[in-house]
Order: structure tokens, then sequence, then C-alpha cells
């Protein structure tokens, strides 16, 4: 197995992103510290998710560039890459478990992939890996058998297969209980504490933010908001930020073409007009 | 994954992928790992013997329903005897290689797209290309490698059976001597007989494959897709196997 390298920072400089004619990000440019937790941060469909995939090379760049511990990914050849790739972690949104495989050979796969570790030492760091992330009794269990935060703390363990120096997570907390996000988030905290990793979190979950964040970087509409520490995030000023953090909705509802209130008399009108017909229930 | 966007750039893709595994097979210095190996086998077990019960139940019946017809016709100018002939002939070269490629298609195709489509949908090719993990030597390849070799020899199983359930028909119900039936197969079957017929059926499986394999890494939005993509590939797959086998049997002719 490769030992794990220094743990890198990431360099963004200008990363503009689309599909077709729809650009999904605009002049990204920022820098994630080596060795800390830089969560991105913004609401549903900002770019954070396709910023992590430009960043694990899943989705090209159409300009600017991607810089790991100071190299330019697009200029690295296929075997580069592949040693580059071989640094990362990645946890997806649900896990992205093998269906096919229990959740053992699932974490086995790129140590028996990488490397030429016997099968004995491959089930013993496997069983290593999923102490880590409190599995040690499901290793021959199928993903489909394991609850959503189940599968992401394998998803965790299995991208900390490899030892790396980059650890990459899609909203790990998504869709998790407050308790078992909030496990998760120490779970994160703890790998950082424990194999000093660069890791970057993209997620809107707030509890996250500040229960992990050493760095923040803010998306809107596929612009870079705010990037910073949690205390300057805190003192920012801009509306949208105060709104995020607040999370107070709007009194008057943006979404809607008309108000609660219209809404509800209609609602009314149709079931008053709906018993004066001697019909059904609305 | 790094292929192009449209649907032919992805089939060219993909078939340079897998041409680069058949040469890493057989290139001495390209090890292949053990756990991939497994995964050949496991494929080989599940396409090969999962599809034999339906394989020889339906092979059983075409032999049946094929010495039923001909004994009608044969009756009538007084060959009944040549009731073996055209049993024998008629699967090995055609139905037996068809019909159970027909089978695959629809049993071992439409897997091989449901699973890919929903590996696909579900980020586990991602997860795969993020590991450093080639996704066609880990997924479409084993599929590729078990199809070239079970389904000639599942071809072969079903002949068998097609001729033996043909024979048992014929001495039961018409009143021939299943010695006379068998020595009559074995004399008029010559070996191109039998090879056209399997090399039929590795081309219908190599297609079957491509096709399914094909149409899962198309699948983009969600499970509604993965329905439309299996569909798809079972048809597309029918669709050209009907056409490599006109194919075959023209060249067959040509070269008689």
């Amino acid at each position: 197995m490769p030992g794990r390298l220094e743990s890198p920072e990431i360099t963004l400089e200008g990363v503009t992103v689309g599909y077709g004619e729809r650009v999904v990000l605009s002049g990204v440019t920022t820098k994630l510290p080596g060795g800390g937790i830089s969560v991105i941060l913004g609401g549903s469909g900002c770019g954070k998710s396709t910023l992590l995939r430009n960043i694990i090379g899943l989705v090209p760049i159409m300009s600017g560039s991607i810089a790991l511990g100071g190299r330019d990914m697009a200029a690295m050849d296929a075997a580069e890459r592949l040693a580059m790739r071989r640094r990362m972690g990645v946890l997806f949104q649900d896990g992205a478990l093998l269906g096919s495989l229990r959740l053992g050979e699932n974490i086995a796969l790129p140590l028996r992939e990488h490397t030429d570790l016997s099968d004995s030492l491959i089930e013993e760091v496997v069983r290593l890996k999923l102490r880590l992330v409190g599995l040690a009794d499901f290793m021959d269990y199928f993903p489909s058998e394991l609850s959503g935060g189940m599968r992401k703390r394998a998803g965790l363990a299995r991208a900390m297969a490899m030892d790396p120096a980059v650890l990459l997570c899609d909203e790990p907390t998504s869709g998790l209980d407050p308790v078992t996000a909030a496990e998760m988030d120490q779970l994160v905290l703890e790998l950082k504490a424990t194999f000093d990793m660069t890791i970057v979190v993209v997620t809107h979950d707030l509890e996250s933010l500040y229960a992990i964040a050493d760095h923040v970087v803010v998306l809107r509409e596929g612009r870079m908001l705010f990037e910073g520490s949690l205390s300057a995030l805190a003192g920012c000023d801009d509306p949208f930020i105060r709104q995020f953090l607040g999370r107070r909705p709007a009194r008057e509802s943006r979404v809607l073409p008309e108000t609660w209130e219209a809404l509800v008399a209609r609602r009314r009108e149709l079931v008053a007009a709906g018993r004066a017909q001697g019909g059904s229930r609305c | 994954m790094a292929a192009g966007g449209n649907e032919a750039g992805m089939l060219v893709w993909l078939v340079m992928r897998l041409w680069g595994c058949i040469r890493d097979t057989f290139l001495p210095w390209r090890r292949t790992k053990a756990y991939q190996r497994s995964r050949v086998w496991s494929h080989m077990a599940w396409i090969g013997a999962d599809s034999l019960p339906i394989i020889s139940v339906i092979s059983a019946c075409v032999g049946i329903i094929l010495a039923l017809q001909s004994a009608t016709q044969l009756e009538k100018v007084g060959a009944l005897s040549y009731v073996a002939n055209l049993v024998g002939f008629s699967i090995v070269t055609e139905l037996g290689p068809l019909l159970v490629c027909l089978i695959l298609a629809g049993r071992a195709g439409a897997a091989f797209t449901a699973e890919i489509a929903t590996m696909r949908i579900s980020e586990e090719i991602d997860a795969l290309e993020v590991m450093g993990i080639d996704p066609i030597r880990f997924m479409v390849w084993p599929k590729f490698a078990a199809m070239c070799v079970m389904a000639p020899l599942l071809a072969l199983w079903g002949d068998a059976v097609g001729i033996t359930a043909g024979g048992v028909f014929s001495t039961l119900a018409l009143g021939l001597s299943g010695k006379a039936y068998f020595l009559q197969t074995a004399h008029f079957l010559t070996m191109r007989d039998l090879l056209s017929g399997l090399v039929k059926s590795a081309g219908f499986g190599i297609t079957i494959t491509i096709v399914s394999c094909w149409q899962g890494l198309l699948a983009r939005e969600g499970a509604a897709d993965v329905g439309r993509r299996t569909t798809r590939a079972v048809v597309q797959s029918i669709f050209l196997m009907i056409l490599l086998d006109l194919f075959f049997t023209a060249l067959n002719y040509i070269f008689r």
C-alpha cells in the first residue's frame, strides 16, 4: 500500500464549468487549505456538488485550473492522474457502495486492485476500517441490508481504504436524523484529528458547518460569494448569507404566485361550491 | 465516464475498451487480478448453470415440435426416416444457437443492462473511477468473457437436448428405431454444421453483451430510464441477432 503523503492544499483558479450551453460554475477561485476541513456551502443547485466532481476529476472544467498540492490536474498524464486518484478518498451522497458486493468486499476492492496484499492482510485492513466507522459487525452484509446512515459510514470506510491524503465528502449528513448526522460530523472530525488529512465537505447542513468547518466557501448560483473562516462568515453582512445562516423564510412567498391567505380563501370557496353541489369532500 | 455524449460515440468507446481488455488478457506481462478472474467465473456460473433448466425445457420442446412438423410432411412422401436429418440439421445449424441466445438476451442481457444502468444512476460507476478501477474491466469484461465461453457451450447443450428429445419422441410416437435415428443424425451432420452453429452462438453472445452493456452505460434519468434501456437492449439484441444469423447463413451457403 502506498504510504500517505502530506496533506495537500487544493487550489482552484477561475474554474468555470458548464453542461452544453448552461454554465453551472463561473470563475471560482479559492484555496482549500491542506490539513483542514473546508466546507463548501450553498443552496440546492448552486453547483457545489459539481465543484466537488471537478476536484475529483469526474466532470471536466471549461476553463481555469485545479491544482492538488501545487500540481495542475489538467497537466497530469493518465498514470499521474491514477496516482492522484489513489491519494483521494470520496464519500458519495448515498455511499455509492456496489450493491452486488458485501460490505467487506466493497472496502477490499481498492486494496485488491491497487495492492498485492494477501487476502488475510486485506481482511485485517477491512476489519480495521470498518471498526473505524463502527460497522465491524456488518462485514458480510449487503449494502441494501443497511440503513442510510450505515451506508454513508460504510462509504466513508471505503473512502479511507487506501489511507488517502485528501477526503472529499458529498453531503455526508443529508437524509440523516440529527443524532446520526452529529455522529457523522464527529467521525469526520476524528478522521481529521487522527490522520491529519485535507477534508472537503459539500453540504447545506448548518449544524455540520458549525461542527466541523475550519474554512468555508459559500456558493450562490454558480458564483463564489464568500471564502474565509467560520468567524469571518458569522460577521459577513451579505443578505443571502445572513438569510442562509439565519434560516429565516421570507415573509412574502417568492415561490407561489399568490399569498397563502389567498390560496386558503380559494380552497374554502371550492369546498363550499362542492358542498353546494352535494358533491364529495375536497 | 470520459466517453463522448452521443450514443454511437459511447458504442465505439465501449468496443475499443473491450478490445483493450481482450488484448491485455493475452499479454503475459499484464497479470489479471485474482478477484477479476473470480468475477468471470461467477458470471459463467450465473449465465451457464443457472440458464440450463430453461434452455433444456425449450430445446426439448423445439426438438419435439420439429419432429412432429417434419413427420407430418415426410409421411406423405414416405420418407419418415428423414425426420432425424431434418431435426438434427435444423437444430444444430439454426434453431439451437438462435433459441439459446434469445433466452440469453432476455435473461442475461436484460440483467446486464439493468445492473449497469442502476450502477450508473446510483454513482457506483463514478465510485469505481474514483477508486482508480476501470469500470469496463470491472463490469463489462467479466460479462463479455463469460458470454463468449458460455453461449457456444449452452448452444451445444441445447443441440444435444433438442436432438435427444426429437429422437425419443420419434421412437415413442412415430415408431422409428431409436438406434437408427441417432445413427442417422450422427451420419448426416458434419463438423462444419456443428461449427457453424457454435460460431453463430459466439457471435450472438458477443452481440448481446455489447448491446446490453452499451444501453446500460447510456442510462441517465433515474429508474424509468433503467426500464427503457433494458427494453431497448433486448429488442436491439434480438434484431441484431436475426441480422447476424442471416449474414452467417448466407456466408455458409455461399462457401458451402
